[in-house]
């Protein structure tokens, strides 16, 4: 029986392949996209780590001079002396590869992610010519080095780790080190670190890695888009098992009576499901890796310019990502499914065999689903208002767009009504009329179009506000014409007093790394120059901002850190040991995570006289920026990377801005796509369920080309309404984006602006895509044989 | 005694109160013996059909059908009934029409698990279906579909034929046809067979009749 059965159900599937395609390509893409953005996380997530276990980063404690130089070795040799079990690491650049110097014997993680088989030639890592493990892609980069080289895909992307010993021969710094790593267990007696190394600071471990915790704001975006990918998913997959066992319903009944019991048949059709879940779920999985593929070097380079974490470039296959995806799938398939197999459940028998598309919408199930749209959209308005926090962001945005959805099929229905009284002509109230009818069978495809383009304004109007913003920033903050970098500090004073004749202005960059209000920041130096005064714009200041900090009497914080710390205009900010002063300006720092304070520059050289500038900000004749370039080079022989022009940093911050939304763009693009796909599905399937609804207005005098360019009119109409719902609702997510979730993940409040050049072409896009998705169907109708047509009324009974 | 029904009383929700569609209908069919069920539109034939078939349960009453009791049995007892013991011809047809003609007409059989190939050709030769068995349904005229749906049930050996004006789609002259052919087919498998009609002409062709009237047998 159970076979007999079960083959009668999949037979269903293969007299209407078109339906089978639909319910496997719905779930596939939604899988695929989930699972595209899952693994792009997942990726970059395993590449922090192995950078962060290289760099013993955030683990353990570490010991950094204070003024945020380098430590010489004697301090390290003094510090294990007096019982501290610190171990030295050395970075730095070499051919473009992040050089890591660790001493094996000392270091606490070892060799990091470098795991060393029972064979490894430790003499030949400490000795000699030397080892260097790297990440692959980096090893031609380190041929000249004449070390051995040996890959190991485990070392974070971009980086080498090497003896300490090798790498300051390397690096060319013999006696210098970056930082010391605190063992975790130190002696019970131990000299103060005042007394043996008074240069230097401990930096207590943290909960994360720095890099990670800083990249998990652009992650908790990527996640975020995942998870409306896979809702718009959803509402496909919902779409096309609804239809699938609304056509079946006459076969299930027949089944029914023939003596299949209604249990075996539920877990008949459920089983049937579940197989084709795993069948579409391994496609989507494979679909999203080439998503992710093709993605992953934008996020890469996007997350590269925004924190200066190295990605992964290339992708992986883990098996837990695989299996997590699928269940993902599975689980997606029981939501959306959940709801036909309950109403096949309690189907009586002897309901009506005929499919009752039109009974879906019928009225007590659209005034439930208002009501609970009106919920969900109170509660979204309500969280707007009273709530704080990222969590509750996210909630709005749920309640937002599931509200919106689950309230579209009601507004498009009291619209079509309108129209419907309004109209005139027996045609045209047929048309109404007759759109109203579709409306239920069209929802859900119109849900997930309306998702697709809310998500489209509203990640486009965030995107292109901090644009806009950035845009700006730049503009206020580089307005030095070149930028020059000096080797070391004899260097920069010779070329301060070269340059001073030449230009308007020179404006020294300082900078020491240090905790600014409990968090690690950078205390910066400015001078007091009219440069600053003419550009720099406030979020918040007191009067005469420039007067008051040229007096050594305040200090300017960045937004993020004033967010971060609850400060506001006359709190009190430490920037040095015993040296506290008070806010006098918030300015807008975009692109920088962490928290940043600047002083006057007499009252820095005061607090940090060992700190030189290195780096200088030119103010020169756009004219003289060239002769004034080549004569730099003739001079102290600065190779061009140290001589910057303000033009191509402009350009570069430009495009690493536009290279980090380009992930977004993608997806935006995709969904768009996907959510016309499900349009196209749906007005497919629905093609056969019409004829009986258009033949009789056929019979009665009107063309198969009229019928054809009705159902064209009618897609159209509703996918132009649906975006002129989508636009209120794109604005809103935009909103809830710029004022809610990036101020808890990034720190910084961006204005909103509006496009609406950009909407009117996204709309333009929905239409198209309407359009094409009619077209097919249309077509069909147009040409149906008038023998197909007869055929509905001898099939009459 | 091969069909027993005894004060079967059935009524559905109506607008405002419960719409009594039996009343207390009795009832009995012996082996063998082909009873047209006649009546009104609304007397109750197609609800009567339906509780004997084991499609609905009676409010009150007994049926029982070869010994067994159908109000004692629960829906999977029901659902067996149905696939060994009961075959319904439906007005509708019912035919699955994602199976081609062979697969339909041996499908019943295959569920009580007495499929027979050579009954199944034997059924598709006398009904004329032999050059349709690589067919779907929806390429069948209405009297072919009805003997595709004939064939089906008959194709199980059911013990009881219930038919629900199995004609009355089909034009006078097919209908002739295909009754003609279920009554041999019928008396040669030996089981019972109660058919609702309108046309007293077919129910002419019955051994015995019931009217129903405002769901009393009058």
């Amino acid at each position: 029986m159970t076979r007999a059965a079960l083959m009668a159900l999949l037979s269903h599937w293969a007299r209407n392949p078109l339906q089978l395609f639909t319910l496997l390509s719905g779930l596939a893409l939604a899988t695929a996209l989930w699972s595209g953005v899952q693994a792009i996380n997942a990726e970059a997530r395993a590449s922090y780590d192995a950078a962060a276990a290289t760099l013993g980063e955030g683990r353990f404690d570490q010991l950094l001079a204070a003024d945020g130089g380098t430590i010489a070795q004697a301090d390290y040799v003094a510090l294990r002396r007096a019982g501290w079990l610190v171990s030295p690491v050395i970075e730095g650049r070499l051919n473009g590869v992040r050089l890591v110097g660790l001493d094996v014997l000392t270091a606490p993680g070892g060799l990091g992610p470098v795991t060393l088989g029972d064979d490894a030639d430790i003499g030949a890592f400490l000795s000699g010519g030397g080892q260097i493990f790297a990440h692959p892609d980096v090893l031609a980069q380190l041929t000249g080095t004449g070390a051995e080289l040996i890959p190991a895909p485990d070392v974070a992307p971009g980086t080498a780790i090497t003896d300490i010993g090798l790498a300051q021969r390397l690096l060319q710094r013999e006696g210098v080190l970056t930082r010391l790593i605190v063992a975790t267990d130190q002696p019970l007696v131990q000299q103060p670190l005042a007394e043996v190394a008074p240069r230097l600071t401990l930096r207590a471990a943290q909960g994360g890695s720095d890099i990670g915790r800083l990249t998990d704001s652009f992650h908790l975006n990527l996640t975020a888009f995942g998870y409306l990918a896979f809702a718009v998913g959803i509402f496909i997959v919902h779409g096309a098992i609804g239809l699938a066992f609304e056509q079946r319903r006459p076969v299930v009944r027949t089944l029914r009576a023939l003596g299949v019991p209604l249990n075996r048949l539920i877990w008949l059709m459920a089983l049937e499901l579940a197989g084709f879940a795993v069948m579409a779920g391994v496609i989507g999985v494979a679909l999203g890796y080439v998503i992710a593929a093709a993605l992953l070097p934008d996020v890469a380079a996007t997350l590269r310019g925004l924190y200066g974490a190295d990605g992964a470039g290339s992708l992986g296959l883990r098996p837990m990502w695989f299996l997590s995806c699928l269940v993902v799938a599975l689980g997606g398939t029981i939501l959306a499914a959940g709801g036909a197999l309950w109403q096949l459940a309690r189907m009586p028998l002897l309901t009506s065999a005929q499919p009752r598309a039109m009974a879906m919408a019928s009225g007590r199930q659209a005034r439930l689903l208002g009501s609970l749209a009106a919920l969900l959209l109170g509660t979204a308005g309500a969280l707007a208002l009273w709530a704080d926090g990222l969590i509750a962001g996210f909630a709005i945005l749920s309640a937002l767009l599931i509200g919106a959805a689950l309230a579209l099929p009601v507004l498009l229905d009291r619209v079509l009504a309108l129209g419907q009284a309004l109209s005139r002509g027996v045609t045209a109230g047929w048309f109404w009329a007759d759109t109203r009818q579709q409306l239920p069978g069209l929802s859900l495809a119109l849900a997930a179009l309306l998702l697709a383009m809310a998500a489209n304004v509203g990640v486009s109007t965030m995107v292109s506000s901090f644009r806009l913003t950035f845009a700006g920033f730049l503009d206020q903050r580089l307005f030095s014409e070149l930028y020059v970098y000096a080797d070391d500090a004899a260097q920069a004073a010779a070329l301060e007093a070269f340059v001073t004749p030449r230009a308007t202005a020179v404006l020294p960059l300082m900078s020491v790394s240090r905790d600014l209000a409990n968090a690690p920041g950078e205390l910066f130096a400015s001078r007091d120059d009219l440069t600053y005064r003419e550009n720099w714009q406030f979020l918040d200041a007191v009067p005469m901002v420039w007067d008051v900090l040229a007096s050594g009497e305040g200090v300017l914080v960045n937004e993020q850190m004033a967010r971060r710390a609850g400060l506001s205009l006359g709190d009190p900010v430490t920037v040095a040991e015993g040296v506290a002063l008070r806010v006098i300006g918030i300015h807008g720092d975009y692109g920088n995570p962490i928290g940043q304070a600047i002083i006057t520059e007499s009252l820095f050289q005061t607090l940090y006289p060992d700190v030189t500038p290195t780096r200088f900000g030119l103010r020169l004749n756009p004219d003289d920026v060239p002769a004034v370039s080549a004569a730099l080079r003739d001079e102290f022989g600065l190779p061009a990377a140290n001589i910057v022009n303000q033009a191509t940093i402009k350009a570069f911050s430009m495009d690493v801005f536009d290279r980090t939304f380009t992930v977004t763009a993608a997806l935006n693009v995709l969904t768009l796509a996907v959510a016309g796909f499900a349009m196209l599905m749906s007005l497919l399937t629905l093609a056969g369920m019409r004829l009986p609804q258009l033949a009789p207005v056929w019979s009665l005098g009107m063309t198969r080309r009229s019928l054809g360019w009705f159902e064209l009119a009618r897609a159209v109409m509703l996918a132009l309404l649906t975006a002129v719902f989508a636009l209120p609702l794109g604005l809103a997510l935009a909103w809830v984006l710029l004022a809610i979730v990036n101020v808890e993940a990034f720190g910084w409040r961006l204005p909103m602006y509006l496009f609406p050049a950009d909407y009117a072409r996204l709309g333009l896009f929905a239409l198209l895509a309407a359009t094409l998705a009619a077209l097919w169907p249309a077509l069909r109708l147009a040409r149906t044989p008038p023998a197909v047509l007869l055929k509905v009324f001898s099939n009459e009974r | 005694m091969l069909l027993s029904v005894r004060q079967i009383t059935k009524s559905y929700a109506g607008a405002d109160a419960l719409v009594p569609v039996l009343r207390g209908v009795d009832l009995d069919l012996d082996k063998g013996e082909t009873l047209a069920l006649t009546g009104e539109s609304g007397s109750g034939k197609s609800t009567l059909l339906h509780l004997i078939g084991g499609l609905d349960r009676p409010d009150a009453g007994t049926i029982t059908l070869d010994g067994i009791a159908l109000q004692g049995l629960d829906d999977k007892g029901r659902a067996a009934l149905r696939r060994g013991d009961v075959g319904v011809v439906f007005q509708q047809f019912n035919l699955i029409p994602s199976l081609r003609i062979a697969a339909n007409i041996a499908f019943q059989a295959r569920l009580a698990g007495r499929d027979d190939p050579a009954w199944d050709e034997v059924l598709a030769d006398r009904l004329g279906l032999t050059p349709h068995l690589a067919k779907y349904p929806e390429q069948l005229s209405g009297g072919q579909q009805q003997r595709v749906a004939i064939a089906r049930t008959l194709a199980a050996r059911p013990k009881l034929v219930l038919a629900d004006e199995p004609t009355g789609n089909l034009d006078e002259a097919t209908a002739d046809s295909v009754l003609t052919l279920m009554l041999d087919l019928v008396r040669e498998t030996g089981a019972g067979l109660l058919m609702v009609t309108h046309s007293m002409r077919l129910a002419g062709a019955m051994s015995r009749q019931v009217h129903l009237r405002a769901g009393l047998v009058a």
